[in-house]
């Protein structure tokens, strides 16, 4: 039996948007983000994308798909794409175990899961401390990365998870799609 | 104990907009939308007042009327016809099927009321 | 108690709608020498009621063109108007501007008051031409209600036939009254009962108080003779009640009145009946007095239904998989109970998926007006011919396909049919045709666009395709030309007229018609005229399927599409190149491998050590080869795009009883990657 937890990300006033915000004082906003780890590096995406994280369970191939791309699952009547991001950015080894987590996320109306090595803590980032990514050394391209931060001296990577998904790079949604998600 | 009311009128949205107005005042009200129906349903029912279109296909408003009287149960009951003008043809064609009375069309739900209210106690 | 209209506007915008695409629908279609009085009437109807309805809600700006359009429809209808094409095509007009109107209603934009002035002055400007002094005089009255029908009346607008005060006359509703009304019977050609003596009555014995409460009814000469004790039916003294004014006898009517109903449920006893279950009686009375009996019901209820029968399936396949665990007496009878659970639920899913199929027709209808339209603007003469409109479609597809369809038959007009002293020239009737047309084949829906007109030029789409650096070659068949012109960018027309040829509309149709897993195809003849054709999946959301396993991996195959399974024999395999292909049944399968196709990896590859399903689509029929039959199914499809995109070969996913998901096959899309190969034309090594 799979452990699965959802997130009851907290409905704010303008959780329409895709970050949250908590506003501490005046001068300073923040961002909530759940970390993750692929490979030796910590992550973090934005909370309010998450709907739900779940151990790795047996997906069903799609044909001729890259092999990022593991296939889909069933997801309580959707059918649901699953990424693995170890897989596509060569990061770490792709291993499929009990601590193996997919995290199910909410894209405009799409649903996804991204596989990863491990789900740490939420985090809250102030804006002030988001410093600008560099130009290399990251497994992701910086235009998917919000920033890097730093947490207990740990440096974390803020992914623009949203961005990252609908990408060409990634190919999960049609031309199309792509362009009508660019617009909302 | 509430009187019950036949609204004919071959437009969705006045039946509507009668019925609920009709309902708020406490009346049953029952809709149909054209004369054949409506006739139809007077057959079996008895209605206490009758509010009817004049124009509506298969059978219009005033021959609606003409039949109506024609049946034993409905010579008496109060019928208004909904007309589009006041004028006196209109009128007499009204009283000449047989209308107790005319409305004309459009008609704001107050004089709904009072029409009713008129016709029914 | 004042009533908020608000609530009822939603229901007028689509009445509203419907009469005006009626009234379009009629005009169109009315014959100017002979017209239908039923036509006419219903045109008028339509006018009169969207008059009726914008008085009543507010929706002033309706009002004034509606007013003027009814009245010369009134005319039209009583014959004391001719109506000429110049007259219709001005009514046309103000339909169009009517529906503009709506939707600036609805969307609560700013109406353009400037156009209705324009539109109302050139409707009466057509009255005033063509006038009578009859009609003049009533035109005139016309224009003068039009600006304000209501305040022209008075107050009250309403009023009682007894006319007793004459202020009533002045009220806007009145209640005729028995005096005037008496001499007026007499003259009355009404044919209810003037001469009858059948009396009718109250309901209780006061006829002192009743001999007062004479009634006002019009045609009645007994009001002062009335008898009590009447036949109860008959003695409905709602009679009591319609006497209004006289004040009199109120106190002796209120008495009256509530005795009325209780006579009223006692009497007929059919009637008591019909009052406890009247609302079903009534509703299902309406219904059948109806020709084509419907409901509105809305979409989103139909597809939550939709939903619900796809779980209920899904639930269903559950059981089956627990039941085989069962065994003993109880096994018996669970697959009893299973058959019958599978035989509900199939009735009910189609009976659901019944309710949003909508006929062809609804997305045909628009056409002819702007066929029409199109084609006087381009002054072509061109006949629109709609066949197979009873073909049903979901309704969910029907919406999809009105601009592609529309940019399609507005290409055919356009840039296909040539103008008539051409086709004359080219010894071509001077009008020319598009075929519009509808079937439904196998397991898929077909429609086809036909134009007898130049055919596409296939010089000028190669060269546009070679300066846009696309790869082609001259000596391409035209079956790989055609598709060219589905490419970005693409537009040969000269001129970029305002109707198509932007460049931009030939990639979106196909675009849009991939997006709904159907597929455009080209056929064209210069000089003869081209076809179009859609094939559109014929989706239920629910579909019967026989499992297959290709290694590890499930897929079902559409029953509808199987001819039948089988595993060949050595004998019945010949190879061409690197193709299969299977003889049975008399002639040559193609031969598709499911491994190779979708690329799966420990597959069984030696075809006699497989199983060879046997499809046919609307158009070519071949073998797929898999491991094994799983068994046969009842899906339910689940799209793929919704959180992932199309998969080429794939109709949709389901998800089996054990929760698993498994990939539902595309025959169709299939099918156009398979080879008809001629077997005799290629020597043939077995």
């Amino acid at each position: 039996m799979q452990a699965s937890t959802q997130t009851n990300a907290p409905k704010q006033a303008g959780a329409n948007r895709s970050d949250s915000q908590v506003a501490v004082n005046a001068n300073e906003v923040q961002h909530e983000f759940l970390t993750f780890v692929l490979g030796s590096e910590n992550y973090a995406l934005d909370i309010m994308t998450v709907k739900e994280i779940r151990g790795y369970e047996d997906v069903t191939k799609i044909a001729n798909a890259p092999a990022y791309i593991k296939g889909v699952l069933n997801l309580r009547g959707d059918i649901v794409p699953i990424v693995d991001l170890r897989l596509k950015f060569d990061v770490g080894e792709a291993t499929y175990d009990e601590f193996t987590i997919v995290i199910m996320l909410m894209v405009g109306e799409r649903i996804v899961g991204i596989v990863v090595d491990e789900v740490s803590d939420v985090i809250k980032v102030n804006e002030s401390d988001v410093k600008a990514p560099p130009e290399f050394g990251v497994a992701f391209d910086s235009a998917y990365l919000h920033g890097l931060t730093s947490i207990n001296d740990q440096m974390i990577i803020l992914v623009n998870i949203q961005k990252l998904i609908s990408s060409d790079e990634l190919g999960l949604l049609d031309a199309n799609a792509n362009k009508s998600l660019e617009q909302e | 104990m509430n009187k019950h009311i036949l609204v004919v009128d071959d437009s969705p949205s006045i039946r509507q907009m009668v019925q609920v107005t009709l309902k708020s005042a406490r009346y049953q009200v029952t809709t149909a939308e054209d004369g054949q129906a409506a006739l139809d349903l007077c057959k079996r029912m008895q209605y206490d007042f009758v509010i009817t279109d004049q124009n509506m296909p298969r059978m219009d408003g005033l021959t609606l009327i003409k039949s109506l009287r024609s049946l034993g149960s409905y010579r008496s009951t109060p019928i208004v016809v909904l007309t589009t003008e006041a004028s006196d043809s209109m009128k007499a064609q009204g009283r000449a099927a047989g209308a107790t009375g005319w409305m004309v069309k459009p008609f704001d739900p107050q004089k709904l009321l009072t029409v009713a209210a008129k016709v029914l106690n | 108690m004042s009533v908020d209209m608000s609530q009822f506007y939603g229901v007028f915008f689509e009445e509203s709608q419907e009469h005006l695409e009626e009234m379009e629908h009629l005009l169109m279609e009315l014959s100017l020498d002979d017209p239908d009085i039923e036509e006419l009437n219903s045109i008028f109807r339509a006018a009169h009621s969207i008059k009726g309805g914008s008085g009543v809600f507010g929706f002033d700006a309706l009002t004034g063109l509606t007013h003027v359009m009814e009245n010369i429809l009134d005319l039209a209808r009583k014959f004391e108007l001719s109506l000429t094409k110049v007259i219709v095509d001005q009514l046309l007009v103000t339909v169009d501007t009517l529906n503009q109107i709506l939707d600036c209603y609805q969307n609560e934009e700013e109406i353009d008051w400037g156009a209705i002035e324009k539109g109302t002055a050139a409707l009466e400007a057509l009255l005033k031409e063509d006038n009578a002094e009859d009609t003049t005089a009533e035109a005139d009255e016309g224009f003068g209600l039009y600006d304000n029908p209501v305040t022209e009346s008075d107050d009250d607008d309403f009023g009682f036939f007894d006319d007793v005060s004459v202020e009533n006359e002045e009220k806007s509703y009145g209640f005729y009254e028995e005096e005037s009304q008496k001499t007026d019977d007499n003259s009355d050609d009404v044919n209810s009962s003037n001469d009858d003596d059948e009396c009718f009555g109250f309901f209780d014995d006061e006829p002192a108080s009743t001999q007062e409460n004479t009634v006002s009814q019009s045609n009645d000469n007994e009001p002062k003779n009335i008898a009590k004790d009447v036949a109860p039916e008959q003695s409905e003294s709602n009679s009591q009640q319609a006497d209004q004014s006289t004040s009199a006898a109120v106190e002796n009517k209120t008495a009256k009145i509530k005795s009325v109903p209780q006579v009223a449920s006692s009497s007929p006893k059919a009637s008591a009946k019909t009052t406890a279950k009247k609302p079903s009686a009534a509703a299902k009375a309406k219904s059948e007095t109806k020709e084509s009996s419907s409901i509105r019901v809305d979409t989103l209820k139909i597809d939550s239904l939709v939903n619900l029968v796809g779980e209920l399936v899904i639930t269903q396949s559950m059981i089956k998989i627990v039941g085989k665990d069962v065994h003993g007496e109880t096994e018996e009878k669970l697959d009893g109970a299973i058959i019958e659970l599978s035989r509900n639920i199939r009735e009910i899913q189609e009976a659901v998926m019944s309710m949003r199929m909508l006929p062809m027709s609804f997305a045909f209808n628009r056409f002819p007006r702007v066929v029409r339209d199109l084609a006087g603007k381009l002054e072509k003469d061109i006949d629109l011919v709609i066949e197979g409109g009873a073909t049903e479609i979901d309704k969910g597809l029907i919406e999809k396909l009105v601009d592609p369809l529309t940019h399609l038959i507005r290409n055919s007009i356009d840039h296909g049919i040539e103008m008539p002293d051409t086709r004359e020239a080219m010894g071509k009737s001077r009008k020319g045709t598009v075929i519009l047309g509808a079937e439904q084949r196998g397991g898929s829906i077909i429609i086809t666009i036909t134009d007898d007109g130049a055919g596409l030029n296939r010089e000028r789409i190669l060269e546009k395709a070679m300066s846009n650096g696309l790869d082609v070659s001259e000596d391409m068949p035209d079956e790989k030309v055609w598709p060219l012109i589905f490419e970005a960018g693409f537009s040969t027309a000269e001129a970029v007229t305002d109707v198509s040829g932007r460049g931009v509309g030939m990639d979106v149709v196909r675009r849009n018609i991939e997006s709904i897993g159907g597929m455009v195809e080209i056929e064209s003849h210069q000089g003869v005229g081209s076809v179009f054709r859609i094939r559109l999946p014929l989706t239920l959301a629910i579909v019967d399927g026989m499992c297959v396993s290709v290694a590890d991996q499930t897929f079902v195959v559409p029953l509808t599409n199987i001819i039948e399974s089988m595993q060949p024999t050595h004998d019945q395999l010949k190879t061409i190149g690197n193709d299969h292909l299977l003889w049975v049944r008399g002639e040559y399968w193609p031969l598709v491998s499911m491994y190779q196709m979708m690329g799966i990896d420990n597959a069984i590859t030696t075809p006699t050590d497989a199983i060879v399903v046997l499809v046919e689509t609307s158009r070519k029929r071949f073998g797929i080869l898999v491991d094994s039959l799983e068994g046969q199914q009842q899906v339910v499809i689940k799209s793929l795009e919704q959180h992932y995109k199309r998969v080429p070969g794939v109709a949709g996913a389901t998800i089996m009883g054990d929760g698993s998901v498994a990939m539902i096959l595309d025959v169709e899309s299939i099918a156009s990657d398979v080879q008809n190969l001629v077997p005799q034309e290629v020597s043939i090594a077995s």
